[in-house]
Protein backbone atom coordinates (compact mmCIF):
# COMPACT_ATOMS: atom_id res chain seq x y z
CA UNK A 1 0.00 0.00 0.00
CA UNK A 2 1.33 3.40 -0.98
CA UNK A 3 1.16 5.89 1.86
CA UNK A 4 2.76 9.27 2.13
CA UNK A 5 5.04 9.10 5.14
CA UNK A 6 5.04 12.88 5.42
CA UNK A 7 1.47 12.84 6.70
CA UNK A 8 -0.07 10.83 9.55
CA UNK A 9 -0.68 7.25 8.40
CA UNK A 10 -3.93 6.84 10.33
CA UNK A 11 -5.70 9.59 8.36
CA UNK A 12 -4.62 7.87 5.15
CA UNK A 13 -6.06 4.59 6.41
CA UNK A 14 -9.30 6.44 7.22
CA UNK A 15 -9.36 7.73 3.62
CA UNK A 16 -8.75 4.22 2.34
CA UNK A 17 -11.72 2.83 4.29
CA UNK A 18 -13.91 5.78 3.26
CA UNK A 19 -13.00 5.19 -0.36
CA UNK A 20 -13.91 1.51 -0.06
CA UNK A 21 -17.27 2.51 1.40
CA UNK A 22 -17.83 5.15 -1.29
CA UNK A 23 -17.23 2.75 -4.19
CA UNK A 24 -19.28 -0.01 -2.60
CA UNK A 25 -16.42 -2.38 -1.87
CA UNK A 26 -17.57 -2.16 1.72
CA UNK A 27 -21.34 -2.05 2.06
CA UNK A 28 -23.43 -0.66 4.88
CA UNK A 29 -23.63 -3.29 7.60
CA UNK A 30 -20.61 -5.16 6.30
CA UNK A 31 -17.76 -6.05 8.62
CA UNK A 32 -14.41 -4.34 8.22
CA UNK A 33 -11.26 -6.46 8.22
CA UNK A 34 -9.92 -7.01 11.73
CA UNK A 35 -7.31 -4.51 12.89
CA UNK A 36 -4.57 -7.10 12.59
CA UNK A 37 -5.65 -8.27 9.12
CA UNK A 38 -5.77 -4.74 7.73
CA UNK A 39 -2.43 -3.94 9.40
CA UNK A 40 -0.91 -6.94 7.64
CA UNK A 41 -2.58 -6.05 4.34
CA UNK A 42 -1.34 -2.48 4.24
CA UNK A 43 1.87 -3.22 6.17
CA UNK A 44 1.58 -0.81 9.09
CA UNK A 45 1.55 -0.92 12.86
CA UNK A 46 -1.74 -2.42 14.17
CA UNK A 47 -2.06 0.47 16.63
CA UNK A 48 -2.26 2.85 13.67
CA UNK A 49 -5.16 0.87 12.17
CA UNK A 50 -6.81 0.81 15.58
CA UNK A 51 -6.54 4.59 15.77
CA UNK A 52 -8.01 4.96 12.27
CA UNK A 53 -10.97 2.74 13.24
CA UNK A 54 -11.56 4.75 16.41
CA UNK A 55 -11.58 8.00 14.45
CA UNK A 56 -13.90 6.54 11.80
CA UNK A 57 -16.19 5.51 14.60
CA UNK A 58 -16.07 8.99 16.09
CA UNK A 59 -17.02 10.41 12.69
CA UNK A 60 -19.90 7.95 12.49
CA UNK A 61 -18.83 5.89 9.49
CA UNK A 62 -18.33 2.65 11.39
CA UNK A 63 -19.50 1.13 14.65
CA UNK A 64 -17.71 -1.37 16.83
CA UNK A 65 -19.67 -4.13 18.49
CA UNK A 66 -17.87 -5.61 21.43
CA UNK A 67 -16.40 -8.98 20.64
CA UNK A 68 -17.96 -8.93 17.15
CA UNK A 69 -15.85 -6.52 15.17
CA UNK A 70 -16.24 -3.22 13.37
CA UNK A 71 -19.05 -2.66 10.87
CA UNK A 72 -19.92 -0.02 8.30
CA UNK A 73 -22.72 2.09 9.74
CA UNK A 74 -24.96 4.76 8.25
CA UNK A 75 -27.18 4.43 5.20
CA UNK A 76 -27.30 5.12 1.46
CA UNK A 77 -27.12 8.86 2.31
CA UNK A 78 -23.76 8.66 4.07
CA UNK A 79 -22.36 6.66 1.15
CA UNK A 80 -23.49 9.39 -1.26
CA UNK A 81 -21.92 12.06 0.94
CA UNK A 82 -18.65 10.13 0.93
CA UNK A 83 -18.75 9.76 -2.85
CA UNK A 84 -19.38 13.47 -3.28
CA UNK A 85 -16.50 14.31 -0.93
CA UNK A 86 -14.15 12.11 -2.91
CA UNK A 87 -15.42 13.53 -6.20
CA UNK A 88 -14.82 17.07 -4.98
CA UNK A 89 -11.24 16.12 -4.04
CA UNK A 90 -10.60 14.67 -7.49
CA UNK A 91 -12.08 17.72 -9.23
CA UNK A 92 -10.08 20.08 -7.01
CA UNK A 93 -6.87 18.26 -7.94
CA UNK A 94 -7.77 18.47 -11.63
CA UNK A 95 -8.61 22.16 -11.48
CA UNK A 96 -5.46 23.05 -9.55
CA UNK A 97 -3.36 21.09 -12.05
CA UNK A 98 -4.99 22.80 -15.03
CA UNK A 99 -4.61 26.25 -13.49
CA UNK A 100 -0.92 25.59 -12.84
CA UNK A 101 -0.61 24.93 -16.60
CA UNK A 102 -2.19 28.32 -17.25
CA UNK A 103 -5.63 27.18 -18.48
CA UNK A 104 -8.70 29.26 -17.78
CA UNK A 105 -12.21 28.32 -16.74
CA UNK A 106 -13.46 27.61 -20.26
CA UNK A 107 -10.66 25.22 -21.24
CA UNK A 108 -10.85 23.51 -17.88
CA UNK A 109 -14.52 22.65 -18.40
CA UNK A 110 -14.36 21.87 -22.15
CA UNK A 111 -11.34 19.60 -21.83
CA UNK A 112 -12.98 17.68 -18.98
CA UNK A 113 -16.13 17.32 -21.05
CA UNK A 114 -14.16 16.17 -24.14
CA UNK A 115 -12.30 13.53 -22.17
CA UNK A 116 -15.50 12.33 -20.54
CA UNK A 117 -17.19 12.05 -23.94
CA UNK A 118 -14.28 10.06 -25.40
CA UNK A 119 -14.32 7.69 -22.43
CA UNK A 120 -18.01 6.92 -22.82
CA UNK A 121 -17.71 6.12 -26.55
CA UNK B 1 -1.70 4.00 29.55
CA UNK B 2 0.66 1.92 31.62
CA UNK B 3 4.37 2.10 31.03
CA UNK B 4 6.18 -1.18 30.56
CA UNK B 5 9.61 0.43 30.54
CA UNK B 6 10.59 3.45 32.60
CA UNK B 7 14.08 4.83 32.23
CA UNK B 8 15.11 7.91 34.16
CA UNK B 9 18.38 9.82 34.13
CA UNK B 10 20.24 6.78 32.86
CA UNK B 11 23.98 7.25 32.38
CA UNK B 12 26.46 4.62 31.27
CA UNK B 13 30.15 5.44 31.38
CA UNK B 14 32.94 3.23 30.19
CA UNK B 15 36.51 4.01 31.20
CA UNK B 16 37.19 6.48 28.43
CA UNK B 17 33.76 7.17 26.96
CA UNK B 18 30.22 8.01 27.97
CA UNK B 19 27.85 5.75 26.05
CA UNK B 20 24.62 7.13 27.50
CA UNK B 21 24.11 10.44 29.20
CA UNK B 22 21.07 11.29 31.31
CA UNK B 23 18.58 9.35 29.19
CA UNK B 24 14.96 9.53 30.29
CA UNK B 25 12.24 7.72 28.34
CA UNK B 26 9.20 5.50 28.71
CA UNK B 27 7.76 2.73 26.58
CA UNK B 28 3.99 2.33 26.92
CA UNK B 29 2.58 -1.18 27.01
CA UNK B 30 1.48 -2.27 23.54
CA UNK B 31 3.75 0.17 21.71
CA UNK B 32 6.57 -0.29 19.24
CA UNK B 33 9.41 2.15 19.79
CA UNK B 34 12.03 2.92 17.19
CA UNK B 35 15.45 3.73 18.55
CA UNK B 36 17.20 5.81 15.93
CA UNK B 37 20.65 7.27 15.59
CA UNK B 38 23.94 6.88 13.79
CA UNK B 39 26.57 4.33 14.79
CA UNK B 40 27.97 5.08 18.22
CA UNK B 41 24.93 7.02 19.41
CA UNK B 42 24.27 4.59 22.27
CA UNK B 43 21.46 2.43 20.84
CA UNK B 44 23.17 -0.91 21.44
CA UNK B 45 24.26 0.06 24.95
CA UNK B 46 20.70 1.08 25.82
CA UNK B 47 19.34 -2.20 24.45
CA UNK B 48 21.93 -4.26 26.30
CA UNK B 49 20.93 -2.51 29.51
CA UNK B 50 17.27 -3.42 28.86
CA UNK B 51 18.38 -7.00 28.19
CA UNK B 52 20.22 -7.05 31.53
CA UNK B 53 23.63 -7.59 29.94
CA UNK B 54 25.17 -4.24 30.85
CA UNK B 55 24.62 -2.46 34.12
CA UNK B 56 23.94 1.28 34.36
CA UNK B 57 26.49 3.64 35.91
CA UNK B 58 23.70 5.75 37.36
CA UNK B 59 20.00 6.40 36.96
CA UNK B 60 17.13 3.97 37.07
CA UNK B 61 15.72 1.41 34.65
CA UNK B 62 12.49 -0.42 35.39
CA UNK B 63 10.87 -3.12 33.26
CA UNK B 64 7.38 -3.87 34.49
CA UNK B 65 8.50 -2.19 37.71
CA UNK B 66 11.62 -4.32 38.16
CA UNK B 67 15.30 -3.39 37.62
CA UNK B 68 17.00 -5.46 34.89
CA UNK B 69 18.31 -8.78 36.23
CA UNK B 70 17.38 -12.43 36.50
CA UNK B 71 13.66 -11.69 36.85
CA UNK B 72 13.44 -9.38 33.85
CA UNK B 73 15.48 -11.70 31.62
CA UNK B 74 12.54 -14.09 31.82
CA UNK B 75 10.22 -11.45 30.31
CA UNK B 76 12.61 -9.72 27.89
CA UNK B 77 13.34 -11.33 24.53
CA UNK B 78 16.53 -9.88 23.13
CA UNK B 79 17.95 -10.00 19.63
CA UNK B 80 21.63 -9.05 19.81
CA UNK B 81 23.24 -7.31 16.86
CA UNK B 82 25.65 -10.20 16.23
CA UNK B 83 24.91 -13.86 15.53
CA UNK B 84 24.58 -15.73 18.81
CA UNK B 85 23.80 -19.18 17.41
CA UNK B 86 26.24 -22.07 17.15
CA UNK B 87 27.05 -23.14 13.61
CA UNK B 88 26.79 -26.89 14.30
CA UNK B 89 23.17 -26.71 15.44
CA UNK B 90 20.24 -27.18 13.13
CA UNK B 91 17.44 -24.61 13.12
CA UNK B 92 15.24 -27.07 15.02
CA UNK B 93 17.96 -27.74 17.61
CA UNK B 94 18.34 -24.02 18.16
CA UNK B 95 14.60 -24.03 18.91
CA UNK B 96 15.07 -26.85 21.46
CA UNK B 97 17.95 -24.91 22.99
CA UNK B 98 15.74 -21.84 23.40
CA UNK B 99 12.88 -23.96 24.77
CA UNK B 100 15.23 -25.33 27.46
CA UNK B 101 16.31 -21.84 28.44
CA UNK B 102 13.07 -19.92 28.33
CA UNK B 103 9.83 -21.17 29.83
CA UNK B 104 7.84 -18.76 27.66
CA UNK B 105 9.14 -20.35 24.43
CA UNK B 106 6.23 -21.50 22.29
CA UNK B 107 7.24 -24.41 20.02
CA UNK B 108 4.09 -24.18 17.95
CA UNK B 109 4.73 -20.50 17.27
CA UNK B 110 8.29 -21.35 16.31
CA UNK B 111 7.01 -23.80 13.68
CA UNK B 112 4.59 -21.15 12.36
CA UNK B 113 7.32 -18.56 12.18
CA UNK B 114 9.65 -20.92 10.33
CA UNK B 115 6.80 -21.24 7.82
CA UNK B 116 6.40 -17.46 7.44
CA UNK B 117 10.16 -17.08 7.08
CA UNK B 118 10.48 -19.93 4.61
CA UNK B 119 12.94 -21.90 6.77
CA UNK B 120 13.31 -25.59 7.47
CA UNK B 121 14.03 -27.02 10.94
CA UNK B 122 16.54 -29.50 9.49
CA UNK B 123 18.95 -26.94 8.02
CA UNK B 124 22.26 -26.45 9.85
CA UNK B 125 22.96 -22.90 11.03
CA UNK B 126 26.41 -23.13 9.48
CA UNK B 127 24.98 -23.79 6.03
CA UNK B 128 22.57 -20.84 6.04
CA UNK B 129 23.04 -17.55 4.23
CA UNK B 130 23.35 -14.43 6.33
CA UNK B 131 19.74 -13.48 5.69
CA UNK B 132 18.52 -16.93 6.70
CA UNK B 133 20.52 -16.80 9.93
CA UNK B 134 18.88 -13.45 10.68
CA UNK B 135 15.44 -14.91 10.02
CA UNK B 136 16.21 -17.90 12.26
CA UNK B 137 17.33 -15.58 15.05
CA UNK B 138 14.18 -13.51 14.70
CA UNK B 139 11.97 -16.62 14.70
CA UNK B 140 13.58 -17.69 17.97
CA UNK B 141 13.16 -14.28 19.56
CA UNK B 142 9.52 -13.94 18.45
CA UNK B 143 8.66 -17.46 19.62
CA UNK B 144 9.00 -16.35 23.20
CA UNK B 145 5.81 -14.93 24.69
CA UNK B 146 7.77 -12.13 26.28
CA UNK B 147 6.53 -8.82 27.63
CA UNK B 148 9.32 -6.83 26.01
CA UNK B 149 11.08 -7.52 22.73
CA UNK B 150 14.40 -5.74 22.32
CA UNK B 151 15.63 -6.02 18.76
CA UNK B 152 19.01 -4.62 17.78
CA UNK B 153 19.06 -4.07 14.00
CA UNK B 154 16.54 -6.80 13.10
CA UNK B 155 16.66 -5.85 9.41
CA UNK B 156 20.41 -5.84 8.89
CA UNK B 157 21.54 -8.19 6.13
CA UNK B 158 18.04 -8.87 4.81
CA UNK B 159 16.99 -8.53 1.19
CA UNK B 160 13.66 -6.76 0.47
CA UNK B 161 11.68 -10.02 0.36
CA UNK B 162 13.12 -11.24 3.67
CA UNK B 163 12.50 -7.81 5.13
CA UNK B 164 8.82 -8.01 4.30
CA UNK B 165 8.66 -11.55 5.73
CA UNK B 166 10.13 -10.23 8.96
CA UNK B 167 7.69 -7.32 9.03
CA UNK B 168 4.85 -9.82 8.52
CA UNK B 169 6.15 -11.84 11.44
CA UNK B 170 6.46 -8.69 13.47
CA UNK B 171 2.81 -7.71 12.91
CA UNK B 172 1.64 -11.31 13.41
CA UNK B 173 3.62 -11.46 16.65
CA UNK B 174 2.33 -8.19 18.00
CA UNK B 175 0.14 -8.27 21.09
CA UNK B 176 -1.30 -5.46 23.12
CA UNK B 177 0.25 -6.80 26.33
CA UNK B 178 3.81 -6.56 25.06
CA UNK B 179 6.08 -3.81 23.80
CA UNK B 180 8.95 -3.64 21.38
CA UNK B 181 12.06 -1.53 21.24
CA UNK B 182 13.96 -1.82 18.01
CA UNK B 183 16.88 -0.07 16.41
CA UNK B 184 17.34 0.23 12.69
CA UNK B 185 19.20 2.10 10.01
CA UNK B 186 16.41 1.38 7.54
CA UNK B 187 14.15 4.11 8.77
CA UNK B 188 12.16 4.47 5.55
CA UNK B 189 11.26 0.77 5.41
CA UNK B 190 10.17 0.47 8.99
CA UNK B 191 8.82 3.83 10.06
CA UNK B 192 5.18 2.79 9.57
CA UNK B 193 5.62 0.33 12.42
CA UNK B 194 6.72 2.83 15.03
CA UNK B 195 4.33 4.18 17.62
CA UNK B 196 7.09 6.20 19.21
CA UNK B 197 10.53 7.24 18.07
CA UNK B 198 13.59 8.27 20.03
CA UNK B 199 16.55 9.92 18.34
CA UNK B 200 19.85 9.38 20.12
CA UNK B 201 23.00 11.34 19.44
CA UNK B 202 26.24 10.79 21.33
CA UNK B 203 24.38 9.11 24.15
CA UNK B 204 21.73 11.80 24.57
CA UNK B 205 18.06 11.88 23.58
CA UNK B 206 17.86 14.73 21.06
CA UNK B 207 14.26 14.21 19.99
CA UNK B 208 11.46 11.90 21.08
CA UNK B 209 7.77 11.63 20.41
CA UNK B 210 4.89 9.78 18.82
CA UNK B 211 5.61 9.05 15.18
CA UNK B 212 2.22 10.26 13.90
CA UNK B 213 2.44 13.40 15.97
CA UNK B 214 5.93 14.22 14.64
CA UNK B 215 4.70 13.64 11.07
CA UNK B 216 1.78 16.01 11.35
CA UNK B 217 3.62 18.69 13.31
CA UNK B 218 6.55 18.80 10.89
CA UNK B 219 4.88 17.70 7.65
CA UNK B 220 7.75 15.30 7.29
CA UNK B 221 8.39 11.58 7.36
CA UNK B 222 10.40 10.09 10.19
CA UNK B 223 13.17 9.56 7.65
CA UNK B 224 13.09 13.27 6.72
CA UNK B 225 13.30 14.14 10.39
CA UNK B 226 16.21 11.70 10.77
CA UNK B 227 18.10 13.54 8.02
CA UNK B 228 17.24 16.85 9.63
CA UNK B 229 18.44 15.73 13.05
CA UNK B 230 21.69 14.12 11.94
CA UNK B 231 22.37 15.52 8.49
CA UNK B 232 22.95 19.20 9.05
CA UNK B 233 25.07 19.38 12.15
CA UNK B 234 27.50 21.79 10.51
CA UNK B 235 24.85 24.38 9.61
CA UNK B 236 23.47 24.73 13.10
Amino acid sequence: MEFDDRAPIYTQIMDLVKRRIAVGELKVGQQLPSVRDLAQQVVVNPNTVQKAYLELEREGYVATQRGMGTFVSGDRGTVDVLRQELARDIVATYVTGMRSLGYGLEEITTMAAETARKETK
Amino acid sequence: MSMLVQISNLTKRYITTTALSDVTLEVPEGHIMGLLGPNGSGKTTLMKILAGLVSPTSGSVLIDGIAPGVVTKAIVSFLPDVNHLDRWMSVGEAGNFYADFYSDFDRKRFQELLGIMDLSARQKIGSLSRGMVEKTRLSLVFSRRARLYVLDEPFGGLDPLARSQVLDALVANFRTDCSMVLSTQMVADVERFFDDVVFLDQGCVVLAGEAEDLRSRRNASIEDIYREVYGHVETR
